[in-house]
């Protein structure tokens, strides 16, 4: 609580304390009502100074100026018709304190948890010089210093390890719990903690350009985007007032001067009261604050479960998808090849395999070492001689004195080895021997375990249809669409195409409805700039895809995807109750009032009831269930 | 030019229309205000004097919300 807090809290108890007091004091006549009075000022004056205030500024409208007539006019009915009943006035003014206090406690804590969820700005950096070991904050670090990490810090700056072995906990900045093993020549990232093994880093990037400042400067502008609903409500608000106003006076007015014509009594007490009433649900304040902090809490949400988005907007719009269209590789793929399965003729496949592996010994194209790997054994480099890489075609050499082609069917034509077998679908390697056609090896892209998981929940999730675009061929992306359980795929498409293709997908999909693209952001760019959201995947350390996308997962699970899409339905979801459920209960309110159904403590609980029930409604935006 | 600057107000109300009333200062292109990060953004018209403005842009804030400040 701050200092405000406290003196608002203190004058809440103390106003509650004395009212009690009162109820039992039996004063009577021009006493009471000072004693009422007294009392009311403590709590109210404040407002009072702030009414005034408003009006030397010509703000009629001012919501403290509106409590302050609400209340003072309530005191005047109450000496007109000497009923001597003052605690009304007192009571409404207390309740709306009360209802602003809590208010500000509840942004005051999710401003609190959000700035300790971002907890991850590094304070120090261990800095190795010429002279011994000094101790510097992160800004003061050049590119390719070297920095030390002990265990149990957090890693101030990116860089590559120089020396040492550990494992990072990357929880603040993906939300992945699993740990990540370094060792040499990896590259680590700021906000990460070091959790085992002392490590030398040498700096890659200043502070500025790091890891940590990008997600810090990205977090604390995306609350600043603001979505449709808080456009929505900040102009429902500017009327609202005003309107409720205007028929607060027709109230006052219209009904005792209609009674007088008729010559009936005119009842202005009454009709004054009424109008009082309108004056007390006339604050759209409750309204207004549980839209941004829904917002607030989805975003803050997000970035715990290392979701990083960009607005406001971008989260309505996330909630809205009912088309996601995938790349493949890298997105819904590993990006790593590996072979899965090998069809030797007239060798075994031990042979066949050991024959392409050595061959490509000194690749490091993806699919040798997705052969190398295949293989597992060490290979010894003396017995291979005479490699020749051959650009698009494949490799040459000499093993164990055979000679071996490995590559693909271009090659075999130019050495003039026919294929005999039928291949199937996918990416084949040939191997030939000694001339002689020996089998091939299919390799293939590995789907990520959890693509085909994904793709179930998001169904489940409300997505509509899933698409998945490559440049690979036919065979390939069937395979791997089959394999994820995409709704359908388009292949061999350059990125223009895919381009193209989500255009095509933009006009298929009904207006309302919002398409997400997902890629890696390293070569999608225009394809993540063209889709109402853009989604990049594994965005950690990538600028481009910081850059690029709306919605950046700082992991490269696909089952994030899933978390992201639920975290934005449950948070509309709410925005959408809470505007619902405010707006029903005030104008239940006005139409109470307007026929005499209610009073002013009717009026003041619904009012600040409600804006309680908003605003921790609001704050299950922060959590999710898994 | 665009400059964030810290800001303290009590009531989202009020934070969206000091928005509205630092956007129709002039010398101000564009305002935004952040009400949950306490924080509002102004682009500044080109040649405009900061310090100027920001004043026009404080004074204007203050008839709306009479406590409320704005660190600049």
């Amino acid at each position: 609580m701050n200092k405000k807090q406290k003196k608002l809290l203190c004058r809440i108890l103390i106003t509650f304390a004395l009212t009690v007091l009162l109820l039992f004091l039996p004063i009577s006549g021009i006493y009471r009502f000072v004693c009422y009075f007294g009392v009311y000022l403590v709590i109210g004056f404040d407002i009072l100074r702030k009414a005034g205030m408003g009006i030397l500024n010509g703000r009629v409208f001012d919501e403290s100026f509106l409590m302050s007539i609400a209340t003072l006019g309530a005191f005047a009915l109450a000496i007109y018709t000497k009923s001597g009943d003052y605690l009304e006035a007192v009571a409404v003014m207390l309740f709306y304190c009360t209802g602003e206090l809590f208010q500000s406690l509840a942004v005051g804590k999710s401003r609190k948890s959000i700035a300790a969820l971002m907890d991850i700005r590094p304070d120090r950096a261990t800095l190795k010089t010429e002279n011994g070991v000094v101790t510097v904050s992160p800004q003061e670090v050049r590119v390719g210093d070297i920095i030390l990490v002990d265990p149990g810090e957090k890693i101030p700056l990116d860089g590559v390890v120089l020396k040492g072995v550990s494992s990072l906990n990357t929880s603040a900045l993906t939300g992945e719990s699993l740990p990540r093993d370094v060792g040499e020549g990896d590259e680590v990232i700021s906000g990460c903690v070091n959790m085992t093994g002392a490590l030398e880093v040498r700096v890659t990037k200043p502070y500025e350009e790091s890891t940590v400042c990008k997600i810090l400067e990205l977090v604390s502008s995306a609350s600043s985007k603001k979505s449709r609903f808080e456009a929505f409500i900040s102009r429902f608000a500017r009327i609202y007032t005003p309107i409720v106003c205007g028929c607060a006076a027709v109230l006052a007015l219209v009904p005792p001067l209609v009674n007088m014509l008729l010559s009936l009594p005119a009842g202005f007490d009454i009709w004054l009261y009424r109008a009082l009433t309108f004056l007390v649900v006339s604050c759209p304040c409750a309204l207004v604050i549980s839209v941004p902090l829904s917002f607030f809490a989805g975003l803050g949400c997000a970035s715990k479960n290392g979701i990083l988005i960009k607005g406001s907007n971008y989260l309505e719009a996330l909630s809205k998808t009912e088309y996601m269209v995938f790349d493949k590789t890298g997105t819904l793929t590993k990006g790593e090849f590996s072979v899965v399965s090998a069809v030797p003729l007239g060798v075994s496949e031990d042979e066949l395999l050991h024959f392409a592996a050595c061959a490509e010994c000194a690749s490091s194209h993806p699919i040798a070492v997705s052969l190398k790997k295949a293989y597992g054994k060490n290979i010894n480099r003396d017995t291979v001689c005479n490699i020749q890489e051959l650009a698009g075609r494949g490799v040459t050499a000499e093993v164990d004195g055979v000679n071996v082609s490995v590559g693909n069917s271009k090659l075999m034509a130019e050495s003039g080895v026919e294929i005999p077998l039928d291949i199937g679908e996918g990416n084949a390697v040939h191997v030939a021997l000694d001339g002689s056609y020996a089998g091939y090896l299919l390799v293939s892209d590995t789907v990520k375990e959890n693509s085909p998981k994904a793709m179930g929940l998001l169904k489940k999730a409300g997505i509509k249809k899933t698409v998945m675009l490559t440049g690979d061929n036919y065979n390939e992306a069937q395979r791997v669409s089959q394999a994820v359980g995409t709704d359908e795929f388009q292949s061999g498409l350059l990125p223009h195409q895919k381009v193209e293709a989500v255009e095509e997908y933009l006009l298929q999909k009904s207006k309302r409805s919002v398409l997400a693209f997902v890629g890696d952001g390293i070569n999608d760019a225009p394809v993540l700039s063209r889709a109402d959201v853009g989604v990049a995947m594994g965005g950690i350390g990538s600028d481009a895809a910081i850059e690029a996308a709306d919605v950046v997962l700082m992991d490269d699970d696909p089952l994030q995807l899933v978390n992201a899409v639920k975290i934005s339905r449950k948070c509309v979801g709410i925005v959408h109750g809470n505007i619902v459920f405010s707006l029903a209960v005030k104008f239940a309110c006005l139409a109470l009032t307007a026929f005499g159904l209610s009073n002013m403590w009717f009026a003041i609980f619904a009012d600040v009831g409600v804006m309680i029930l908003a605003v921790l409604n609001a704050m299950r935006a922060f959590k999710i269930k898994k | 030019m665009k400059k964030t600057y810290n800001i303290e107000v009590d009531c989202a109300n009020c934070a969206n229309l000091m928005e509205k009333a630092a956007a129709n200062t002039e010398g101000v292109l564009s305002a935004n205000v952040n009400f949950m990060l306490l924080k509002m953004e102004i682009e500044f018209a080109s040649g405009a004097d900061e310090k100027k403005v920001m004043k026009a842009v404080f004074k204007a804030c203050r008839r709306i919300e009479p406590d409320c400040e704005i660190d600049f």
